[in-house]
Order: structure tokens, then C-alpha cells, then sequence
């Protein structure tokens, strides 16, 4: 037996060699034989009805394959909650990205061309742009009312705490769309074959999301579809569900022209046209005690949907959820919703809703403080959540966490008490203005509710011919380190060596359905099925008397293969069950909303510039109780990468509108953070374990995009003494604030804050 | 020349670097992430010096030395570079790593022991949106320390 743990051990990443030597296979890496290439023409317009469509002379058309939807042989739809969205739009378009036509050439330039010369002529109908639009209900657009999902949750009697409160707090925050910007973009290749059916390779976290979508929209039994993933570049919940589009339109391409077909998107495309982080609003009306302690508050988060359901009740569900943070509410009444506008649908991106209202909640809770006299930090410790009280949901806090311990160690590590004196005292003088800010948060792991037990996951490990062991799932790899940290787990339950084990590419014709790659939920869940199914293969070998109790790695081995040998195939499968007392009522959204929660302060120090307005973020501390780290560089490296995707949020990332349409698609335009941007971002763990997850893990992906944002704008207002409720705050925005203001004080309130 | 050796190809004088390099000699380890030269995910050295291949028209690139990651991947030194990006977390997804590891290979030829300051400006042109860079300044850190490339 080894004696060292694997899990805990920063081990390489196991597909990492492929990455540095430039061998990795992505998508657009591929190619196959008589290969085409297929593109979309897509509405130019954001509502109305397709009167006629015209192919311009131009262009021989006799050279293209050319797909609408009459050419669809299942459902035309994209098939994930609800079948609202087509694939092909049929007569109607509802947002000024939406695929009407396809087209394939074997000549990718000649393809561009094309997709120019179609000429479609529109009867345009009336559209809504903004959630306050759409809740004004003067044009219906979706539905019969304008409104994806409503959730309400209510925890004791908020109507009677009011007349009891020293202090009414109110405000609104917003936060904008945002891309998820993966450098590789979306792509997909499709083959069709009469005999062996459909089978796409692409850029994708889901594979089995794309099954399910190409076996209703092909009318293909489960069996004649088959998905692969290839390396994927970057993903971050963008590439959740949009694949399933890009994967049907393939498919039609390559089964109307019996070729293979290869769509790839530009980086124009990809910002226009894919899904983006939900724009959301909160409004807060919190009542407080004379000492700050919150007695009760209504939370009112709108997201923005646009033009079809696809994940906005999902996300509008988490951002619910985390909308009350980690404090404790005696009672509270949250309304959520998701309204439908005419803009290409908004979608999964890391955080999936918690990131909108905990920035919401996060500012929030400054504003409280200024309110009732307290610091910052005074006010988050009078209210944090206690071992033994309930969340918002009536969730019992059952682990032994402190919030105020690790509020302290936060601010010790950020030296918060010295810097905001000191910033307060230079920014007297200086013109340079400093300030310093903290959120505090936590981050549900794993589906919401009871999401987890209707995904009913399948995971399985294999003891192959040669001995050697291989992980079954359906999770796929996008820079997190799944591989990695799944056969880590595989390794230590199996009492092999890292080495020993592999695992299989995403391939629905080789793996389970393990569930989709979101959530945070891949160390936690789908590693505790792995744990379980790699122990489920030691069992059976012991049972069988072929190995020991102590073994070295080459007597597994051989056990493995005289199991084999004898036996046959050898898989160990195991399917998810719900951990006992994780209960959960989706009527009444009340109950054990998630089997974890991770926990985290996070310290933003910044400078504001006094010429161009610019802030910058000098120095960033994260802490974060994450369960058990099972790979502390992995483990690092999302907690790094997540605050700098956070810090773009904040300060940099702004999506223009016009009509529903992006208009700054390209990254020349569309800022994201650099090398030459960033802080120092100094990432602390706390370990408490949990028994939910392998080895004691908690999910960890999507935590650091939730605090950051809160705690740069908090800092900005530690350092101007000006409030800002909106993000993206950029330069410009600021510069309104402390000069533009004072020339628009004379007009009423009501003609400022109209987007 | 293309990592050392003479290459001749028949393209269309203003068809990108980039798709020469992919399409017709197989060398498909610079990535197109913008196509307009902002994220140098495409990055190779071109007589040694780099440059977004998706911005350079083939006939530019006619009779200079070209190096690709694939080049870079026989060099001896460069496993040390290649090392410390997996010791230290420096890739993720990877599709940004190949430019980013020639970026790092160009400012180490200049800068052998870069101060974190010249990294964060060295490596500004090469976008990655899954690290953060924090862990890509310490492989280059690393690789430096290692003497990776002289």
C-alpha cells in the first residue's frame, strides 16, 4: 500500500502535457475527410414575422447546402426545461440573434459571402428591451404574461417587524450582462452515417444536455446519437446549454448533405449570439434594531431572461436563495422573478445568479451600516449566521462554522484596521483616494433542492484487461481539473497511485450520465459516486479472494486482471441517493436548499484615480472555508481565476445595448482584465470537511465570483465617500458621480438613473 | 523556414499566417481567439520576434524564421518552461497556453531574470481568462529561478 495521501496533494494536472506542448485537441484541431463548413444566417431584426426570404444572384447557390427549419426531422426545439426555444426559427423571430437559416460550403470564405447575400424582409413587431419594460406588460412577448418563473420565499412575519425597527434601510442595485469570454469559442463538428446514426465532437460542458436536445430534435433513439467532447478552452457555464444549438445546426447540415460538418464561431458571433450572465435588480427594504440587528427585510431580485426560458428559473432560483447571504434573518420575504425581453437569451455563468444578489446584498449591508452608525465589519458580525440558526430557507446550520473568526483572520491577513485609518487620514489631503471594502458570502454546492436527486447520477470506474483502472463519467474537463481531481479521489479510495488511474473521454457512448459539469457540484457529488464506485471494485476483488488486505499497486493490477480474465467486463457503478436529512419542499421553497454551503470573507483594496477616474484594485485577500482542498494548486487556481473574472465584472466588463443587441462583440472593444491589471491576489483556505462530499470536499468553482464585485465597490465608496449601486462601475460612471452630479442636482430624481 | 525547417506551400498571398500554419502544415497548436490581434492565443515568434500570426498575410512571413509551440516542444531547455507551467498551475483550459508559453520563451530570451513587474508587462498581450495570472508569474518565476532559457 502507498503511504502518502494522494488526496490533498497537488499532483499535476493529468491532461496538463497535451495543454504545454500545444498537442491538445480542441475542436477546430479536428478535421474529417470531404469535410464542409456551415454557418448561420441569423435575424438581423429583434421581434417580428419573416415575410420573405431571398437568395441574392451573386452566389451559385447550387454549391450549398442550404437547412430551415422544414428540413428539421424531430421537434423543432432546443430541448432543455422548457421547449420554447426553436431551432430554427419558423415565421417568428424574438431577438436579433435568432438562427433562421443554415448554410454549408466546403470553402469557408466563399461560406462568409453567403451568409451576407440572404436578404430577409421582416414585418416588424413592437419589442422590449429593459425588465421595466417588459413588467409594464405593454407589449406581451412571452407566455401569456411577460414573466419565465416567479419564486416566493418567506421565512416568519415581515409585515410585523417594521413598526419595531430604529432603522427602515433601503436601496437598488443592478449589475449588468456579462460574457463569459472563454478563449476558445464555440464549435462543433457533426457526422451523419444511415447505419451508426448522428455523432457531434465539440467545445461543451454537457454532453448528455446535447444528447437529450439531438435525440428530440433528430427524432433519434439514445443509441443512434452520439456526443463527444473534445478538449475544451474555457467554458465557465457559457458553454452549458448554447451547444445544443450549435450541435443541432451541425447535425441538420450534415444530415441534409450526408458530409461532415464543422461550425465554428467567430469571436463576434460567440459575444452576440451565445448566452451571457443574467442583468439582474434588487431592491432591499431591511428593518433594523437600534443595536444593527436585522430584524426581518424584503428582497425584490428581477433577472432578465430574454427572449426564452432556457436556464433563467434555475438561476433566478440560486440567485433567491443566496439573495440573504450568510446572515441570519428572523424573517424575510424574498420575490423573485425572471422576466422575458427581446435579447438573445441570458444564461449560465459562473455564480448562476448568487453573484447578482449577493452584490446586491453586499452593498447593501454597507449602507446599513452607514444607516445605524456602525462599521463595516461591526454591522456582518452582529448579523452572521450561527452554528444551529436557519437561512433564509429554514435550512439549520449544522456545521461548526465561524463566521466571525474568519471574518478576523480576513482582516488580519488584509491588515484592514491599519489601512482604513490610514486611507482615511491621506485621503484628507491627497488626491489619489484610497479605500478599502469586504463582503462576506457563501455559495450553495450541487443542484439546488432536490436536484440532485432527479438528476440521479450515474458514475462508474473500470478495472480494464491490462489491469489498469479508468474513471466513468459524463463530467467534462474545461481548465477546472476535473480529470485530475477525479482520479485523485479514484486513486486514494482504490489505495493506488495516482498514476494508476485514468480516466475516459467525455463520450456518451463510453460514460454514464453522471449529470451536467455546473453547480460546483463535480469534486463534491459526482467525486463522492467516484469514491464509492472506486471502493465498489476493491470490495469485489477482495470478496472474490484476489487481493488483500495490503496490496502494492502491480498486485491490484494483476487481481484486476485475473478478475478480467475470469469474469469479464468489470465496472463498478454507483447511483447518486439524497443524503439523509437533506430535505427540501419546492412548493414552498423551504428546506435544506443545498447540501453544502462554502464560506468566504474577501478584502478589496483599491485607489481611485483623481485624472482619468480609473480604479484599480491594489491588493486582494480571499478567504474561504471550502471543506477539505484536494488539490491546493488546482484549488488555488479557481479561487484566482474566478476573482479576476469578479474584478472584470466589477470594474471593467460592460455589454452595449442597442435594440437587443450586443454591440461591442470583439475583445478590442469588450475589456477584460490582463496580466498588467490585477492585483495581488493572496488565496487562504479554511478546512472544516464535509460529509457530503469526497474526502470531506465542498464545490469551490463558482465561490470567488461571488464576493469580489461587492468588495471593490464597498472600497470605492470607503475611498470617495460616494455610494455606487451599479456595476459594471467603469471610469466614466464615477466621473458623473462626483462631477456630473453636481450639474444635474437641479433637476427632479425621477429624470436620472434611466439606462 | 517553420521550426527549423524549410517549408513551401501554394496559398493565397494575403491568406493569415495563422491558417497557413493550421491548414497546410498541421501545426495546430496556435489557437484563434479574436482574430484581431487581442488575445495572442495565435502568438509566434517570427524571426524571433512575436507577433499575433492571425494578423500577419502570408507573403509577409515569406523567407523569415517562424517558431510554433511545436517547435518549441523539441527544445531541450523549454521542458524546463513547460515544467514549471504544470508545477505551478500555469495552465487551465489551455487554450491560450501554447501563445502564452512562446510570450514567456520571447521575454526570458530578453529578460532572463524578469522583475514581476516586466512579466505583468511582457505577457499583457496574451490574454487568459481561466488563471488569473497569478500562477503563470510563477511558472515563468520558476522557470527563470531554473534557468529555463539562455
Amino acid at each position: 500500500m502507498k503511504s502518502e495521501n494522494i488526496v490533498g496533494a497537488s499532483v499535476p494536472r493529468m491532461e496538463g502535457r497535451g495543454k504545454v506542448t500545444g498537442q491538445a485537441k480542441y475542436v477546430d484541431d479536428m478535421a474529417l475527410p470531404d469535410m464542409l463548413h456551415g454557418a448561420t444566417v441569423r435575424s438581423r431584426i429583434p421581434r417580428g414575422k419573416i415575410k420573405k426570404i431571398a437568395f441574392r444572384p451573386e452566389i451559385n447557390w447550387q454549391e450549398f447546402v442550404i437547412v430551415s427549419a422544414k428540413d428539421i426531422p424531430g421537434k423543432n426545439c432546443i430541448a432543455l426545461i422548457e421547449e420554447d426555444q426553436p431551432c430554427l426559427a419558423d415565421g417568428m423571430v424574438n431577438h436579433p440573434e435568432e438562427p433562421i437559416l443554415l448554410l454549408a460550403h466546403a470553402d469557408r470564405h466563399i461560406l462568409a459571402k453567403a451568409v451576407e447575400a440572404v436578404s430577409i424582409e421582416y414585418e416588424s413587431l413592437p419589442a422590449i428591451f429593459t425588465m421595466e419594460e417588459s413588467e409594464k406588460q405593454s407589449e406581451i412577448i412571452w407566455g401569456r404574461d411577460y414573466i419565465f418563473k416567479t419564486y416566493l420565499i418567506e421565512k416568519g412575519n415581515v409585515d410585523a417587524v417594521w413598526e419595531k425597527a430604529e432603522y427602515i434601510v433601503e436601496g437598488e442595485y443592478t449589475t449588468g450582462a456579462q460574457e463569459q469570454l472563454y478563449i476558445e469559442n464555440n464549435g462543433m463538428i457533426a457526422a451523419f452515417d444511415s447505419e451508426r446514426g448522428l455523432t457531434v465532437w465539440g467545445s461543451l460542458q454537457c454532453p448528455y444536455y446535447v444528447h437529450k436536445a439531438l435525440m428530440k430534435l433528430c427524432g433519434l433513439p439514445a443509441e443512434r446519437v452520439r456526443v463527444v467532447q473534445m478538449e475544451t478552452g474555457g467554458a465557465f457555464g457559457g458553454k452549458e446549454e448554447y451547444p445544443s444549438m450549435i450541435a443541432a445546426h451541425a447535425a441538420l447540415l450534415a444530415i441534409k448533405s450526408g458530409k461532415p460538418v464543422k461550425i465554428i464561431y467567430d469571436r463576434m458571433e460567440d459575444m452576440a449570439a451565445t448566452t451571457k450572465r443574467h442583468p439582474s435588480r434588487t431592491r432591499h427594504r431591511t428593518a433594523v434594531s437600534g443595536d444593527g440587528k436585522i430584524l426581518g427585510g424584503e428582497i425584490d431580485f428581477t433577472i432578465d431572461g430574454g427572449a426564452y426560458e432556457t436556464l433563467s428559473p434555475v438561476v433566478l432560483s440560486r440567485g433567491a436563495i443566496h439573495a440573504g447571504g450568510p446572515y441570519y434573518w428572523p424573517s424575510v420575504r424574498i420575490r423573485a422573478k425572471a422576466v422575458a425581453t427581446n435579447a438573445p437569451p441570458h444564461g449560465a455563468f459562473r455564480g448562476f445568479g448568487a453573484p447578482q444578489s449577493l452584490f446586491a446584498l453586499e452593498r447593501h449591508m454597507d449602507r446599513i451600516a452607514q444607516a445605524v452608525h456602525l462599521s463595516p465589519v461591526e454591522i456582518r458580525r452582529r448579523n452572521f449566521l450561527q452554528t444551529g440558526q436557519t437561512t433564509t430557507t429554514g435550512q439549520t446550520v449544522s456545521e461548526p462554522i465561524d463566521l466571525g473568526k474568519l471574518l478576523d483572520r480576513a482582516l488580519e491577513l488584509s491588515d484592514y484596521a491599519v489601512k482604513r485609518e490610514k486611507f482615511a487620514k491621506q485621503n484628507r489631503h491627497g488626491d489619489k483616494k484610497k479605500g478599502i471594502g469586504i463582503a462576506a458570502f457563501l455559495h450553495g454546492a450541487g443542484f439546488t433542492g432536490s436536484g440532485e436527486r432527479y438528476l440521479s447520477s450515474v458514475v462508474g470506474v473500470e478495472a480494464c484487461r491490462d489491469g489498469s483502472v479508468r474513471v466513468l463519467v459524463s463530467s467534462t474537463e474545461f481548465g477546472q481539473g476535473t480529470k485530475t481531481v477525479l482520479c485523485q479521489i479514484a486513486a486514494e479510495a482504490l489505495g493506488l497511485r495516482y498514476e494508476d488511474v485514468g480516466i475516459a473521454q467525455a463520450d456518451t457512448q463510453e460514460v454514464p450520465n453522471s449529470g451536467p459539469t455546473v453547480a460546483s457540484r463535480t469534486v463534491m457529488v459526482v467525486g463522492k459516486l467516484v469514491e464509492s464506485a472506486a471502493r465498489g471494485i476493491r470490495q469485489t476483488l477482495s470478496a472474490s479472494s484476489m487481493l488483500a488486505d495490503s496490496y502494492s499497486p502491480e498486485e491490484f493490477r494483476t487481481a484486476c486482471r485475473t478478475y478480467v480474465a475470469k469474469h469479464g467486463e468489470f465496472r463498478s457503478f454507483v447511483r447518486y441517493e439524497q443524503p439523509e436529512g437533506v430535505i427540501w419542499d419546492e412548493e414552498k421553497y423551504r428546506g435544506a436548499a443545498y447540501a453544502a454551503y462554502a464560506w468566504a470573507v474577501y478584502v478589496a483594496e483599491v485607489s481611485v484615480d483623481p485624472t482619468s477616474y480609473n480604479v484599480s484594485v491594489d491588493d486582494f485577500v480571499a478567504l474561504q472555508e471550502v471543506g477539505k482542498v484536494l488539490n491546493p494548486v488546482l484549488a488555488r487556481g479557481q479561487i484566482i481565476g474566478g476573482v479576476a473574472q469578479a474584478i472584470g465584472f466589477a470594474l471593467y466588463e460592460k455589454v452595449i445595448w442597442e435594440k437587443g443587441r450586443m454591440q461591442n462583440g470583439q475583445m478590442t472593444n469588450y475589456i477584460m482584465p490582463t496580466s498588467a491589471d490585477l492585483p495581488p491576489i493572496r488565496v487562504y483556505f479554511e478546512e472544516l470537511g464535509n460529509a457530503h462530499g469526497a474526502f470531506g470536499a465542498k464545490g469551490i468553482g463558482e465561490l470567488p465570483m461571488d464576493g469580489p464585485a461587492p468588495a471593490i465597490v464597498n472600497a470605492v465608496q470607503d475611498a470617495l465617500a460616494v455610494p455606487f449601486d451599479s456595476i459594471p462601475l467603469l471610469p466614466e460612471d464615477i466621473f458623473d458621480a462626483l462631477i456630473g452630479n453636481a450639474a444635474q442636482q437641479s433637476q427632479p430624481p425621477s429624470a436620472r438613473g434611466h439606462r | 523556414m517553420v521550426n527549423g525547417q524549410q517549408v513551401t506551400v501554394r496559398v493565397h498571398t494575403m491568406e493569415r499566417l495563422l491558417d497557413m500554419l493550421r491548414h497546410e502544415l498541421g501545426l495546430t497548436g496556435a489557437k484563434e481567439g479574436c482574430g484581431e490581434g487581442e488575445c495572442g492565443s495565435c502568438s509566434v515568434l517570427m524571426d524571433g520576434v512575436l507577433v499575433n500570426s492571425c494578423l500577419i498575410p502570408v507573403i509577409q512571413a515569406k523567407g523569415t524564421d517562424i517558431v510554433t509551440i511545436e517547435g518549441l516542444s523539441s527544445d531541450k531547455q523549454l521542458a524546463k518552461l513547460q515544467q514549471a507551467f504544470l508545477d505551478c498551475g500555469g495552465a487551465q483550459c489551455g487554450i491560450c497556453t501554447p501563445g502564452m508559453i512562446l510570450a514567456v520563451h520571447h521575454l526570458l530570451r530578453k529578460r532572463p531574470q524578469p522583475t514581476l513587474e516586466e512579466i505583468r508587462e511582457g505577457l499583457s498581450g496574451n490574454l487568459c481568462r481561466c488563471t488569473g495570472y497569478m500562477q503563470i508569474f510563477d511558472a515563468v518565476m520558476q522557470a527563470a529561478e531554473r534557468g529555463a532559457v539562455t
